[in-house]
């Protein structure tokens, strides 16, 4: 009885913050969803939501794509520093954080800079007369400045979870008749769906909400649900009850991606074969 | 017998910069269906030499051979041998089952011969029923079983296993090494045994390795490797031996510490120094008359099967194995027969 009584005493604080930060907001969100301004029930702003779908798909299109290209780029660099010694691990690692020690915003300015019609690639080209290319304020560009920002999140968890792999095992793969390839796809990608879940969802869910990325890099014709959620509240359009609704639009559509990823990771043999 | 693996001056270096050998030219012949055992202490060898055989060392020289052919180049998942790792290394993302049958789907088998060949072989290692457990879910002893039938479903010709049962308790360890065994004689394949339990070695194998820093120091059958071992080393390692320095004043008589035995070896010249082997349980205990040396029991100690004691006197400490025990500070008499004296050539210390 004691014991149960201090393990609340304990956990109280972290209810409380759970009830004021969490709950609470996302029980506001639910209610300006499904109402007007004067408070009363109403549908018609989470229906009005359908006439945004294409920034709906523009967003989920260009996340995925984001996230596939992290992955691709991580899961070979994190094999590699598991690979590394000890001393090496650590100073690559500090590498890989190193750019956000830096400020968000600041780092994306520095790809305009580079990026731009006058900017420094384009310049340098243009001293072998080639060029300009139209850079800035492409889709490729917000891909881009989501795979920057967003690619330390991917690698974390999938190098957390390869250095748990036992070297035996690897070479049991071997001892078994595996060539690199089928201990690649049969072992080590096996052993690590849950690193590229967890990378998966930690770079999808912050790229498909951004909306510094495609405004900075995007221009005006690149707008993204994260942009549109800002106009609502902070924008000319000032509309929090629409807001709220593409936020809810936006969570269930996360969750939902979610939970088929998680199905990967239950049932990782289909993942294999 | 035929040779299935030979290994020719194998030698084994650390990459790092002071480049220390691990192995110092090996040469060893192991014969078709033999139970083979590497014993030593840590760091004498035995495993790297064992993962010399199983392709993740590439010897800095010296061929590995296999039934005659060089395969110093092959790498492991060419070879015709599988390997039963230290910490069994099973896939922790499959169950039994599946497990077993990596090494078949690896090599593309019939889903339907892979069911048979993996039913034989839960039934080999007695897992009937287990199919679908997880193996993070198994106790050390099946989880050791697991991959035993892992390596052995694919037929290999030789199975390598690195000190398997290191991490069993006492009893399931015996009862593993008698399973071992009658798994190795009904397969009929050759087995290359990793331990440095010297009564694990004595008891499985055909051929005992008894290796120390690098060098192989004795190849025999446990018999001759424990009546006949080479050097104080090896006698000292198989069992508990007391050893003294002796002169062999000529064949058949040696000299210890002033003192003049008859023994039964010969061969080793005049006054030549060798080391004197006598087994603890070779010595027998007298009355201090009839005896050849006498003594103060110093220390007792309960065994199980027979008493150890530890006996002062003729400026030596002589460890005895008796089922009857003295009283500690009693004088008491020593025998021991001439063909209880192994006399040895003395080893170069290093």
């Amino acid at each position: 009885m004691k014991k149960r009584f201090s393990s609340v005493l304990i956990s109280a604080p972290y209810l409380v913050w759970m009830v004021v930060f969490i709950l609470v907001p996302l029980i506001m969100v639910g209610y300006f969803a499904f109402t007007d301004p004067e408070g009363n029930f109403t549908l018609d702003y989470v229906a009005d939501v359908a006439r945004y779908s294409n920034i709906f798909i523009r967003s989920v299109w260009l996340a995925a794509i984001a996230t596939v290209v992290c992955l691709v780029i991580a899961y070979p660099l994190a094999f590699i520093l598991t690979r590394m010694s000890k001393n090496r691990q650590s100073t690559m690692l500090m590498i890989v954080m190193l750019p956000m020690w830096m400020n968000f915003l600041l780092r994306t300015y520095a790809w305009m800079a580079l990026l731009g019609n006058n900017g420094i690639i384009n310049s340098l080209l243009g001293l072998i007369g080639i060029g300009p290319f139209k850079m800035l304020n492409t889709q490729g560009a917000v891909v881009l400045g989501m795979v920057y920002n967003y690619l330390p999140f991917m690698i974390l968890p999938l190098y957390s979870v390869m250095t748990k792999i036992d070297k035996s095992v690897l070479e049991a793969a071997s001892d078994l008749g595996c060539n690199s390839a089928n201990t690649l796809f049969r072992v080590i990608i096996p052993l690590t769906v849950p690193g590229i879940t967890s990378g998966t969802t930690m770079v999808f869910v912050p790229a498909i909400s951004t909306f510094i990325i495609s405004r900075m890099l995007g221009g005006g014709g690149n707008l993204l649900i994260g942009d549109l959620i800002e106009m609502q509240f902070l924008g000319n359009s000032y509309n929090p009850n629409l807001g709220a609704s593409i936020s809810l639009v936006l969570m269930v559509i996360i969750l939902l991606i979610m939970t088929i990823m998680n199905q990967f990771n239950d049932d990782d043999d289909k993942v294999l074969m | 017998m035929k040779n299935i693996i030979s290994l020719r001056d194998i030698v084994v270096e650390f990459d790092d910069e002071d480049g220390a050998r691990i192995l110092k030219e090996i040469n060893l012949d192991i014969g078709d269906k033999e139970f083979v055992t590497l014993l030593g202490p840590s760091g004498c060898g035995k495993t790297t030499t064992l993962r010399v055989i199983g392709g993740f060392i590439t010897p800095n020289s010296g061929k590995v051979l296999f039934e005659g052919k060089e395969i110093n180049d092959l790498p492991p998942h060419k070879r015709n041998v599988n390997t039963v790792f230290q910490r069994y290394a099973l896939f922790p993302h499959l169950n039994v089952y599946d497990n077993i049958a990596f090494g078949l789907r690896v090599q593309k088998v019939p889903e339907k011969e892979i069911t048979k060949r993996v039913g034989e072989m839960l039934e080999l290692v007695n897992l009937m029923g287990y199919e679908k457990r997880s193996v993070q879910r198994l106790s050390g002893g099946q989880q050791q079983r697991v991959a035993i039938a892992r390596a052995l479903v694919n037929h290999p010709k030789i199975l390598l296993l690195d000190e398997p049962l290191g991490a069993l308790d006492l009893k399931l360890r015996k009862e593993m090494q008698i399973e071992l065994k009658r798994i190795q004689q009904s397969l009929e394949i050759t087995f290359i045994y990793v331990t440095h339990d010297q009564e694990e070695a004595l008891t499985m194998s055909d051929t005992v390795v008894v290796m120390k820093d690098g060098y192989i120091q004795q190849v025999g059958s446990p018999v001759d490797i424990y009546n006949e071992p080479i050097n104080a080393f090896v006698a000292d390692f198989i069992g508990e031996s007391n050893i003294l320095g002796g002169k062999m004043i000529k064949d058949k008589l040696v000299e210890i510490r002033g003192k003049e035995f008859v023994c039964v070896d010969s061969g080793f010249g005049e006054n030549a120094p060798v080391d004197v082997v006598i087994r603890p349980e070779d010595i027998k205990i007298t009355t201090p008359e009839n005896a050849q040396i006498t003594g103060i029991v110093e220390s007792v100690t309960f065994k199980g099967v027979h008493y150890e004691m530890i006996v002062e006197g003729f400026d030596f400490k002589w460890m005895i194995h008796s089922t009857k025990a003295a009283n500690v500070g009693e004088l008491i008499g020593l025998t021991f027969d001439p063909d209880d004296i192994h006399i040895m050539n003395k080893m170069d210390e290093e």
